[in-house]
């Protein structure tokens, strides 16, 4: 591989790490923080992709359906706060897996009753619509490098509200000790809804935003899901930095898995065996830092 | 009583409908319903499909008067949510809890495949409306399984029959899914292609199926520069392709070719980002015959929808099962019968006539589209009557 | 408590009467609900296998079907093309196979915890699953076909015929049974009682100089072989192995049986795996929307039971009890 084409490659892969992260975003904040597992973290992603078609198709505009969309979302996440997940809280952790499996399938239905399952295409927003040549045969779209520029924008959102705000401080302190949180008054109820709407909110808006350069289709949630928690994980329970630099490693793993050549004692590994280079990934690095890079020790 | 002269037919009618030990088989044969199963996708990114091969297997049902020989259908229905564990399961839920007399299924080449274990074993007649797995006309033929459809290796042979002919086209790289469809899609196209002389293959690249991060493999293409692309994708990895082949730029200097299943049901939304693609397809918008625009009139009165291949394909498949029962006036107990017509059965589809190969797969024309706005319109026919994989016809070993 | 878990004698007997039950089913019931039946008792046995590490060690794994699916293709691989293998060779070696992976991976995760352990669980089965989809070693990702069920033949002597359904059926009812007691034995005997102080407390069990790291992977090997006699039944049953069976979807659906049956139990997974089971089929005949049905119904009983259904089975007898006071 030519180094030009390395370069660009670099770029493919770290565009597609950082795409992980918004998508896994809300992950790290709901099971990171406040210790919830929520299996339909992808049924989100999906309800975002449909949200911003269906509604740019009616309103005409994906810019203006964009921050419909994002409202809805919120009220959806605290709707479903409210109405399942606050039961979850004080059971085991696989009651929430129960729970929100059950819940995949119910959002996977409501999609087919609401959207039907035809396999739908968004078309990129202007002033986004066109590439940038690379070289003489390949261009890039400025989409993505849109899109990557926003997925930093979240990353250093993300990290600046939980780390330096009093909000995050809040949720630090309730993600340690619930109740000692609430016997100083605060309310973490209201707090844990907050957090879980916007960890929601954040997969759904991951939805929308891609959903220009993915398609639009039935089962897209399910993709998603597994390398969301892979992402969570090997970053560290709980940190918006390790989830980041996770991201980044999986996009450029996956993406160089793809295109370069390995064979080990006559056994062809790369590119056939691409599909497992992210647990590959996953349980070395779990075996070396059995907490993830950047999570606590259990 | 004693008196009432005997009255064979109601004799039959009434035991059958009583259903008494020895006479059920014989009556319901003659006269009672014929229980035909179709196990199809009605959820999931397949379920448009599954609806479209019904509406036209009933359309055609419908044109015979809603009676094939006399005999009324009823139907028995199974969403095999395009899961190959389920298959086994699901498959019996026909064929051994309902006890269909013909089955109609599948389009999920790994359903269809767990299908046949269960309908080779059983003796059931099988009509297989999409799935264009290789073994179904190869080793894993049998007297009792039909394909109305396709094999896939047929659009790729198809497709490099064309590009042999272009001098201009002399390296091309192929990009498929890494599964059994996959590769037999660029196995047809290589046969083809490479068989005229001077014409090379500089790489094949394969993604894991079902992967649609795309942007790896074309910068790669992008710097191998071939004279054209090879790719099939199909549904919701096609659409999203051809977008991704169009923003790097591709689609301007590296002409893309591939089955119509990158192009068939995808179009629309995509901008026009696909305009000038072109697939080979035993079907295609445009096929100007008084049969094909029939048909479509008449399956857009019914249905509200226009149709598509899939349509065609549950369309010709009761025309097939027709012709079996027009051979033994609809006495499904003669089954060797049924399927001896069947066998000979010439089908008078829409997408051009087409007859059974020995491995009771399609002989059918090929046609070359071009995207031409959301349609993939036929340009010219790319090969007539293409029976199938020479490899897969050496292995079929039907018996008799 | 008592009433969930069979006390000595009256747990064996509960059981017996049950299996004598089952088995007049091929006598009343037509193919298609044999075939269903056994195949409740073979998820029966997979559930059970999983609750050993989920409910009774704390181990929650996510890639079990690896095991399950391994053994499958142990034997689709084992049997030659057109001929039928041996079933006396052949099972044993397919759980043989089971246990010898689950040996692997277990001394590896074990020394794992929580969401990690769970993690790096479903990492190896989804390399395992990439391994048989990706590759020609185990036919690729359409799988591979059992042309011809495996022989129980020893010399002239034939006690059972896997071609004909019944004795399919009874083979599951009479391996059901077997690991119910085995299982249930094993966990009342010294060792299973270690294993419940290490759910409870593991640091107390190691202060108390118990070696913690072998009795986990003893019982991961225990429920991997396990599952692996469900993943053989299941090749036989069906003729065909195909790469699903070690995939994520199948590790998650007996994971949702086992918590929704009741977790530490033996009868619960069993009670999860039946009742999963004959919903799906029931709800699917309802509507075309069923996953709705079944995702609704999923949801309400992760939130009203919090003990899974055995729990619900408690607390009815615990009522009944109350009221005969």
């Amino acid at each position: 591989m030519d180094f030009h084409i390395f370069l660009i490659q670099l770029l493919n892969g770290v565009q597609y790490g950082l795409l992980l992260f918004l998508v896994a975003s809300g992950l790290t904040l709901v099971f990171g923080i406040m210790g919830i597992i929520n299996v339909a973290h992808g049924s989100f992603y999906m309800i975002g992709a449909y949200l911003a078609w269906s509604l740019a198709a009616q309103v005409g505009s994906f810019w203006l359906a964009l921050p419909v969309a994002i409202a809805l979302s919120v009220l959806i996440g605290l709707a479903l706060e409210w109405l399942v997940v606050r039961w979850l809280y004080k059971r085991d952790h696989l009651y929430q897996v129960l729970c929100t499996y059950g819940l995949i399938l119910v959002f996977e239905e409501l999609r087919s009753v609401l959207w039907g399952d035809d396999v739908r295409s968004l078309p990129i927003p202007a002033p986004f619509n066109y590439s940038i040549p690379l070289t003489d045969t390949l261009s890039y779209p400025v989409y993505r490098l849109w899109i990557s520029a926003v997925c930093l924008a979240v990353a250093f959102g993300l990290y600046f509200v939980i780390q330096k705000t009093r909000l995050g401080m809040m949720i630090r302190a309730g993600a340690t000790d619930r109740d000692m949180v609430q016997s100083l008054g605060i309310n973490i109820q209201l707090i844990y809804r907050i957090v879980f709407a916007a960890g929601i909110a954040l997969a759904a808006f991951a939805g929308m935003i891609a959903a220009p350069i993915s398609a639009v289709a039935p089962g897209m949630g399910n993709h998603v899901l597994i390398i969301c928690f892979v992402v969570v994980v090997i970053g560290g329970l709980g940190s918006v930095k390790g989830a980041l630099i996770a991201s980044l490693m999986i996009g450029l793993v996956d993406t160089f898995g793809k295109v370069v050549h390995l064979e080990l004692g006559g056994v062809k590994l790369l590119p056939e065996l691409s599909s497992m280079t992210v647990y590959v990934l996953m349980a070395g690095i779990l075996l070396w830092r059995p907490a993830g890079l950047f999570g606590k020790k259990l | 009583m004693s008196n009432q002269v005997f009255d064979r037919r109601k004799f039959l009618a009434t035991s059958g409908a009583a259903g008494l030990a020895g006479f059920p088989a014989i009556a319901r044969a003659q006269t009672a319903k014929i229980k035909v199963g179709l196990m199809l996708p009605y959820t999931g990114t397949f379920a448009p499909l599954g609806v479209a091969i019904e509406n036209g297997f009933r359309l055609a049902l419908q044109e015979a008067g809603g009676k094939f020989s006399g005999r009324e259908i009823e139907f028995f229905k199974v969403d095999d949510e395009s899961d190959p564990a389920k298959a086994t399961d699901n498959v019996n839920k026909l064929v051994t809890r309902d006890k269909v007399d013909m089955l109609l299924g599948t389009v999920h080449s790994g359903v269809a495949a767990g299908m046949i274990r269960v309908t080779r074993e059983a003796g059931v007649l099988h009509i297989i409306p999409n799935a264009g797995l290789a073994p179904v006309a190869g080793p894993l033929c049998a007297p009792n399984i039909f394909r109305a459809s396709f094999s896939n290796w047929q659009s790729g042979f198809a497709m490099g029959t064309v590009l042999a002919k272009r001098p201009a086209v002399k390296n091309v790289v192929t990009l498929a899914w890494r599964y059994a469809a996959g590769e037999e899609f660029v196995k047809g196209f290589k046969d083809a292609f490479l068989k005229a002389g001077g014409k090379t293959i500089a790489k094949e690249l394969w993604i894991p199926f079902p992967n649609v991060e795309f942007q790896a493999l074309l910068t790669e293409i992008a710097s191998i520069k071939p004279d054209a692309t090879y790719a099939f994708f199909a549904g919701a990895g096609a659409g999203k392709f051809l977008k991704d082949y169009a923003q790097a730029g591709l689609m301007k200097s590296i002409p893309l070719v591939g089955p119509g299943f990158l192009t068939d049901g995808v179009l629309e939304g995509l901008g026009g980002v696909a305009e000038g693609v072109e697939t080979t397809l035993h079907y295609g918008d445009g096929i100007e015959s008084p049969r094909n625009n029939a048909f479509r009139l008449a399956y857009a009165k019914t249905y509200k929808l226009q149709p598509d291949v899939y349509a065609v394909a549950g369309y010709d498949s009761g025309l097939l099962y027709s012709a079996g029962l027009a051979a033994v006036k609809g006495d499904i107990s003669k089954k060797a019968d049924i399927i001896k017509a069947m066998e000979r059965a010439k089908i008078d589809s829409p997408r051009g006539a087409w007859t059974l190969s020995k491995a009771h797969n399609p002989i059918q024309d090929h046609y070359l589209r071009r995207v031409t706005g959301n349609q993939n319109r036929v340009v010219e026919v790319a090969i007539k009557a293409l029976d199938d994989d020479p490899a897969m016809i050496a292995a079929c070993k039907m018996p008799g | 408590m008592s009433a969930t878990r069979g006390n000595g004698w009256t747990g064996v007997l509960a059981l017996a009467l049950i299996a004598l039950v089952l088995a007049f089913v091929p006598l009343v019931a037509e193919k298609f609900y044999v075939q269903f039946f056994a195949k409740i008792l073979i998820m029966a046995i997979f559930a059970m296998s999983l609750d050993l590490l989920l409910g009774y060690t704390g181990l929650v794994s996510f890639g079990h079907a690896a095991f399950y699916g391994v053994a499958g293709y142990a034997l689709a691989l084992i049997t030659p093309q057109y001929q039928a293998a041996n079933f006396w060779t052949s099972f044993p070696l397919a759980i043989a196979v089971s246990a010898l992976l689950a040996f692997a991976i277990g001394f590896v995760v074990v020394r794992m915890q929580g969401i990690y352990f769970i993690m790096v669980t479903l990492a190896f089965a989804q390399m395992l699953f990439f391994l048989f989809y990706d590759t020609k070693i185990g036919g690729g990702n359409d799988g591979i076909y059992i042309d011809l069920r495996p022989v129980a033949r020893i010399g002239d002597w034939q006690p059972f015929n896997l071609d004909n359904f019944a004795h399919v059926y009874y083979l599951a009812l009479a391996l059901f049974v077997l690991v119910f007691l085995l299982l249930r034995m094993v966990l009342a005997s010294p060792f299973g009682r270690v294993i419940a102080g290490i759910k409870a407390n593991e640091h107390r069990m190691q202060s108390l100089g118990y070696g913690t790291f072998w009795y986990k992977l003893a019982c991961f090997v225990l429920a991997g072989a396990t599952a692996g006699v469900a993943g053989y039944l299941a090749a036989v049953q069906f003729g065909v192995v195909n790469p699903e069976m070690l995939g994520w979807h199948l590790s998650g659906a007996v994971m949702m049986m086992v918590i929704l049956g009741g977790m530490g139990t033996l009868t619960g997974p069993v009670l999860g795996a039946t009742v999963w089971m004959l919903l799906e089929l029931w709800f699917q005949d309802i509507t075309k929307h069923w996953h709705l049905l079944m995702g609704a119904f999923i949801v309400l009983t992760a939130i009203l039971l919090p003990n899974g259904l055995i729990g619900l089975y408690g607390s009815l007898a615990r009522r009944l009890a109350r009221n005969h006071d």
